[in-house]
């Protein structure tokens, strides 16, 4: 879509907004929404109302579950400026997102980079429909921040894969209908070469999962067992199982990184939902100068980062960020513990509860401890800045 | 929108801007003022004058080059770099904004005839609210008697915005450096810049050299000090990237233990991590400068978080490239000191890392 004046753009929020305003039904607006909130979609979602559904039939119609894809995969091809005008006109309507999903997300942009346009045009609609919903399974117990020595493998059977191994922190395995997986198809290639970006039927035999509890409490994450499970070479004309080319999925999954890298640092800004530091200090009525200067502090550095997120978004339209981006994903997440850290602080022991006068403050506090770690650690970041950006030496 | 990237135009300037400034005013030259006791070298202020600098902030009638807010930062960024001294910031920025708001002529400053030093710290903190100095009346006009300290180009200045506590409030004045009963003592300051302690006695002046409204002086101040707050911040980025620039350079070249320092990640990590503070605060440079050229009335956020997060940056750079160096880093001889010394002065001046971030509290609704 060409670049839109400023008339045409302000025609568009006049129309984005209407439309918003007389389609959203009125249970899914004006009030504060929980994670419980978010539909994620999936052969298996339960919707919690019949306006849920209502709601993202109707986005999903109009592409509006994935704005910036292309129509012909089941976008609405917002340019980013339009994007941003129908996510504000989402904020000032107080309506929630009508689907939220891995697909959206990881998949989706995966494929559009790497797919084919057969694999785009089987998949990408799926998710934008809410009707497949996804998981990722990238780290091992023997691979975490060392991703690339993934040891799950994938045979060649001739007309199948025969996949062995497991997978840890597969967010919603136990609820997805599909995984995305790296899998190792060479295994004497280099390791970096011989890992394959595989698309797995979660009901294949052989699939199991496993629930893991975390520090805060219950968790979306899941071990994921691969034993003998058969993945067709293809699902149909020009849809390999293997997105991008084989033994080089690792290439798929570093871009993949990079973009998850830009969502978890942007996702550590306070300043657009959830409590401010400065609302619990006043609610508890407390003047604390030493938690006073730190959330000034704060404050400070989260509007600083915001604009640092505006900033590389419009670098990325010039032609890319590349892996500069491991600042986003360094800065934003050790900003939102910083955050979070302070919120306990001010709440004092109103806050302990895990669940009390500020909701489920105590277990997203615990859960923030998690945001340096997963995507690539606050560590793994800074190596990549260090040797990639500033090209400091390896000896 | 604008976007927070630079424009083509932007980009140009900046090249030129570091082509002149790499070649002309190494720091080199800084060490070499120092040396000859001078807080600037004339000749270089009148290349930038040449090239239209002094008048960023003028209007093309009175002979500016009128680039605007963003391109001024531009310039003081590129000048950070290389820790450049200069009339830049005190005339071309500060004075040109407080004469323009107020219908003033300004083209004395584009075309290098004047410059100008801004008179308003009493203390050792800035707080232009609290100013003391007494403009009592005196038939028609004003007599001035106090004191004023920590003023930049303070002693080479020709002349000096002042303010003053009239009966009807704060008032800023302009005045002939030469005045009579204004004497000018030089401040030695750490970062062998110009800067001075003003001392008036009884000094006259009338309505003719008020800036603004009588009693609204904090009023036709705010121009002057938006942009001065933005460009200082966008020098004290500059002076980051200068330092750290440095310093990666150094960490890449120093073998210890048989290996290239900048091979141990514990100092791996620690650049990164600086890497990182000085792009976010980039941004906010970018930022103070697309708000001040779109509605610089509403720009006191953006220019305080600016001037916050830069001098914070820039504490953090010099701090990590003294101790990067090791003892290298502590030898007059090195250019490192220099970039201290600096952040350090700069952070002082226009309003400290409290003073910008309590602006930027109140702007969002705490109570600071």
């Amino acid at each position: 879509m060409p670049d839109m004046g400023q008339e045409s753009l302000a025609d568009f929020r006049a129309e984005i907004a209407d439309w918003i305003d007389r389609t959203a039904p009125a249970s899914l607006r004006d009030r504060a929404f929980s994670e419980d909130d978010i539909c994620w979609g999936g052969k298996r979602w339960v919707f919690t109302s019949d306006d849920q559904k209502v709601w993202l039939e109707a986005c999903a119609e109009r592409g509006l579950t994935a704005p910036t894809w292309p129509e012909a995969y089941g976008g609405a091809g917002f340019s980013r400026a339009q994007d941003k005008i129908f996510k504000e006109e989402m904020d000032r309507l107080r309506v929630k997102k009508p689907l939220d999903s891995f697909g959206l997300w990881m998949l989706g942009p995966a494929l559009l980079a790497f797919g084919t346009e057969e694999q785009k045009r089987h998949f990408l609609p799926q998710i934008t429909r809410g009707e497949v919903r996804w998981c990722q399974g990238y780290s091992e117990p023997g691979a975490g921040s060392d991703l690339a020595s993934v040891q799950t493998r994938a045979e060649d059977m001739g007309d199948h894969w025969l996949v062995n191994g497991s997978k840890i922190w597969t967010s919603y395995a136990d609820k997805a209908d599909w995984i995305f997986a790296l899998v190792r198809t060479d295994r004497d290639a280099p390791k970096h070469r011989g890992i394959s970006f595989m698309l797995i039927d979660m009901e294949s035999e052989g699939v199991t999962t496993k629930p893991i509890r975390l520090i805060s409490g219950k968790s979306p994450f899941c071990e994921t067992f691969f034993d003998n499970v058969r993945v067709p070479k293809s699902y149909g004309e020009g849809l390999s199982a293997i997105v991008g080319e084989q033994n080089r999925g690792w290439d798929v999954a570093k871009h993949l990184l990079t973009h998850e890298r830009e969502m978890i640092g942007g996702g550590g800004s306070g300043l657009t939902g959830g409590r401010s530091v400065a609302s619990v200090l006043a609610d508890e009525g407390q003047d604390d100068p030493v938690i006073m200067g730190r959330a000034m502090k704060l404050g400070v550095d989260e509007l600083a980062m915001n604009l640092t997120l505006d900033r590389y978004k419009d670098m990325a339209k010039q032609g890319g960020v590349g892996n500069a981006s491991a600042m986003l994903k360094y800065y934003g997440t050790e900003l939102n513990k910083a955050r979070f850290e302070l919120l306990m602080s001010a709440g004092g022991s109103d806050a302990l509860a895990w669940e009390g006068p500020y909701g489920t403050l105590a277990p997203e506090w615990l859960r923030t401890k998690a945001n340096s770690i997963e995507g690539g650690t606050s560590e793994v970041m800074l190596d990549i800045l260090a040797k990639r950006v500033l090209e400091l030496p390896g000896d | 929108m604008a976007m927070l990237i630079p424009t083509e135009d932007e980009t140009m300037l900046r090249d030129a801007a570091r082509g002149f400034l790499d070649d002309a005013a190494p720091v080199a030259n800084l060490r070499a003022n120092r040396d000859q006791g001078r807080a600037f070298d004339p000749d270089l202020w009148a290349e930038m004058v040449k090239m239209g600098w002094a008048g960023v902030l003028v209007g093309e009638d009175e002979g500016g080059s009128d680039m605007g807010f963003a391109a001024a930062n531009i310039l003081a960024e590129e000048m950070g770099r290389t820790l450049v001294a200069s009339p830049f910031l005190s005339s071309a920025v500060i004075a040109a904004s407080a004469l323009r708001a107020a219908g003033r002529p300004a083209g004395a400053i584009a075309s290098g005839d004047v410059t100008y030093a801004l008179a308003v710290d009493e203390g050792p903190k800035f707080a232009p609210a609290a100013t003391a100095m007494q403009a009592s009346a005196d038939g028609n006009g004003f007599r001035l008697s106090g004191t004023k300290t920590f003023v930049g180009e303070g002693t080479s200045a020709t002349r000096i915005l002042v303010l003053a506590k009239a009966e009807a409030g704060l008032t800023l004045f302009d005045l002939e450096a030469d005045r009579v009963g204004l004497t000018r003592d030089k401040l030695d300051l750490v970062d062998s810049r110009d800067h001075a302690a003003l001392t008036f006695d009884n000094v006259q002046a009338t309505g003719e050299d008020v800036v603004g409204e009588v009693g609204q002086g904090l009023a036709a101040l705010a121009p002057a000090l938006r942009a001065g707050h933005a460009a200082l911040a966008a020098e004290l980025t500059g002076l980051s990237a200068g330092a750290f620039g440095i310093t990666a350079a150094y960490l890449k070249e120093r073998r210890q233990f048989g290996r290239r320092i900048g091979s141990f990640q514990a100092l791996q990590h620690r650049a990164a991590h600086l890497w990182c503070e000085i792009e976010v605060s980039a941004s906010t440079i970018l930022n103070a400068g697309r708000v001040l050229d779109a509605t610089p009335d509403e720009a006191d956020l953006a220019v305080s978080l600016a001037k916050a997060r830069a001098t914070e940056t820039a504490n953090l750079a010099v701090r990590e490239g003294v101790q990067m160096h090791g003892g290298i880093g502590m030898t007059d001889e090195y250019d490192m000191g220099f970039y201290m010394k600096r952040a350090r002065v700069a952070a002082e001046w226009l309003g400290d890392y409290g003073y910008h971030a309590a602006v930027v509290a109140r702007a969002r609704g705490m109570a600071a």
